[in-house]
């Protein structure tokens, strides 16, 4: 059924009983072309693209769970491609840009607010680096802008520029085009679009094994029997290491716990995206009024869904010490997600060491905003066998040439 | 938060130390070492979910290094041990 006002209108007037289910349920086949591990925002958007672009219809998502119960449905929503690498700018900004057509291609409201991220600079030594990256970022087509004290006062006037701010802003810089948009709505509007072109989504279905002959992947062994597949997509995030194993592989990707929380809904008071480094935190007004904020990874890698105290409250004073007015607020609730954080902050795309199997994965702290670049460079993988030339840096060689894209060193906050 | 017994210290708690990560050998003769070896000793850990060995510094007290089993999922700490007692 197409969404629409006259829709809203008709099942309005017969008392909201008449809207089908987005996607069907249905029972695994025995076979597909191609099978994606994972119905997480990645995972969906891959098979979408492999029926829109690429024509194939027998294919289906494994999710062990619920679609989005990974760390899409849990994440921050962050939406941005300032980022210092041209390798990383050109994928992140092809994201962005699919992310702005991605509410009318699929006929579902993503709630894609444009709204700016602004990140804080709080020293002299901090606004050079800035404007360094600020450069970079001019040089890789990303429009970006430089702002002082003054400037970052008017836009955020809440912020602590108190005489006795522990962290004192000097500056800052903002992407106007980053913003936030609605994590379960890409979930959604990826599988309810992947669902209508024939793609079947097969949620409680979890990945146990692999069957592997010569080298190539033959098959799927899963909680609801087997299935042949001509190719497999892992998009499992923190699982990926789980799924290597099955495999016969090993990952250069290590899972860590990041947590989120979210205060009691305020009216409308911060109408941007603001991120502070050196506090270790960053924080945005969700349409419900709930402040959505989080740090950085828990210090040891974990596979447990939970955040830990001492993170949580660095997180917290960093809010607070930002801005104080904020000091009476309740917290409403907090939680964690398993990420697969690779040694330089970007993802791994590309072939898998076992013949027909393709990675997505490694998007750690900040894969939210790539969704739509990941899903269609996936679904290229998928169909073609080869890479497209936005994934070919992201290759999984490059961690024994050598060759890295370190936006760990390039980007300071990673989400 | 975790309760960590240090070898040497005893128990404290998790904001006196810092992770140190997955114990890794590196591959020797250098100049014959292939780079796919190299690769994995800079890169590659078992990533396990579930019991995991890896180095802590009790960065905050003692300072030294040391030895710990935890479980990835529960987090619950197994064992601490000094370096070079059996493991
Ligand atoms: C707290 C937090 C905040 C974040 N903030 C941001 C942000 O602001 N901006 C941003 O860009 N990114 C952010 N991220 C990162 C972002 O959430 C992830 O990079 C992104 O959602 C990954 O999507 P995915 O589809 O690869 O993984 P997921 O959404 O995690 O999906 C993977 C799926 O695989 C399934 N799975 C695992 N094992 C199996 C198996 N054996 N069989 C079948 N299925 C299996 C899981 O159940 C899961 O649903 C944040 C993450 C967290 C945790
Ligand atoms: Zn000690």
């Amino acid at each position: 059924m197409r969404y629409s006002f006259l829709q809203l209108l008709k099942q309005g007037l017969s008392g909201q009983t008449g809207w089908p289910p987005a996607w069907r349920s249905p029972e695994p086949k025995r076979s597909y072309d191609a099978v994606i591990v994972g119905g997480g925002g990645h995972g969906l958007a891959a098979a979408y693209y492999l029926a829109r672009v690429h024509g194939m219809r027998r294919v289906a998502v494994l999710e062990r769970g619920w679609l989005g119960g990974g760390n899409t449905g849990r994440n921050t929503t962050i939406v941005r491609s300032n980022y210092f690498f041209p390798e990383s700018a050109r994928i992140y900004d092809f994201a962005l840009r699919l992310y702005e057509g991605l509410s009318k291609e699929l006929n579902f409201n993503i709630m894609l607010s444009q709204r700016g991220v602004l990140n804080l600079a709080h020293s002299e030594h901090d606004m050079e680096l800035m404007a360094r990256s600020v450069n970079a970022m001019l040089v890789n087509g990303i429009a970006v802008e430089l702002l002082d004290a003054k400037q970052v006062r008017a836009e955020v006037p809440l912020l602590n520029f108190g005489p006795g701010a522990r962290y004192p802003i000097h500056g800052g810089f903002v992407q106007r085009r980053g913003g936030i948009a609605r994590h379960d709505a890409v979930a959604w509007g990826y599988a309810r679009g992947a669902d209508s072109l024939g793609v079947d989504i097969i949620q409680n279905c979890e990945v146990t094994g692999f069957r592997i002959e010569g080298g190539r992947v033959q098959g799927i062994e899963t909680s609801r029997g087997a299935i042949a597949a001509g190719a497999v997509g892992l998009s499992v995030a923190g699982h990926s290491g789980v799924l290597a194993g099955l495999a016969g592989f090993r990952l250069p990707i290590q899972s860590y716990a990041l947590q989120a929380m979210v205060s009691e809904p305020l009216k409308p008071m911060l109408n941007t995206v603001v991120m502070s480094p050196a506090t270790g935190m960053y924080v945005s007004q969700s349409d419900k009024g709930e402040l959505v904020f989080g740090g950085g990874l828990d210090l040891y890698p974990s596979y447990a869904q939970r955040g830990n105290l001492p993170v949580e409250q660095t997180v917290v004073a960093g809010l607070l010490e930002m801005f104080p007015a904020f000091r009476r607020l309740k917290l409403l609730r907090q939680w964690a997600g398993i990420v697969d954080v690779c040694w330089d902050y970007s993802p791994i795309i590309g072939p898998a060491p076992v013949d027909g199997m393709y990675l997505n994965c490694g998007w750690g702290t900040g894969g939210f905003k790539a969704i739509p670049a990941g899903g269609w460079l996936m679904a290229h993988l998928l169909a073609t066998g080869r890479h497209h030339d936005i994934s070919a840096p992201f290759d999984l060689s490059r961690f024994t040439t050598g060759r890295l894209i370190d936006e760990a060193a390039g980007a300071a906050i990673a989400h | 938060m975790l309760l960590i017994p240090c070898p040497w210290c005893g128990p404290r708690s998790e904001p006196e130390f810092q992770f140190g990560g997955e114990p890794a050998t590196r591959p020797v003769p250098a100049a014959e070492v292939s780079d796919a070896a190299w690769g994995a000793y800079l890169y590659v850990r078992s990533n396990e979910k579930g019991p995991h060995r890896e180095l802590w510094c009790h960065a905050g007290g003692c300072g030294q290094w040391f030895l710990m089993e935890r479980d990835t999922v529960t987090h619950a700490v197994l064992r601490t041990h000094k370096p070079g007692a059996a493991a």
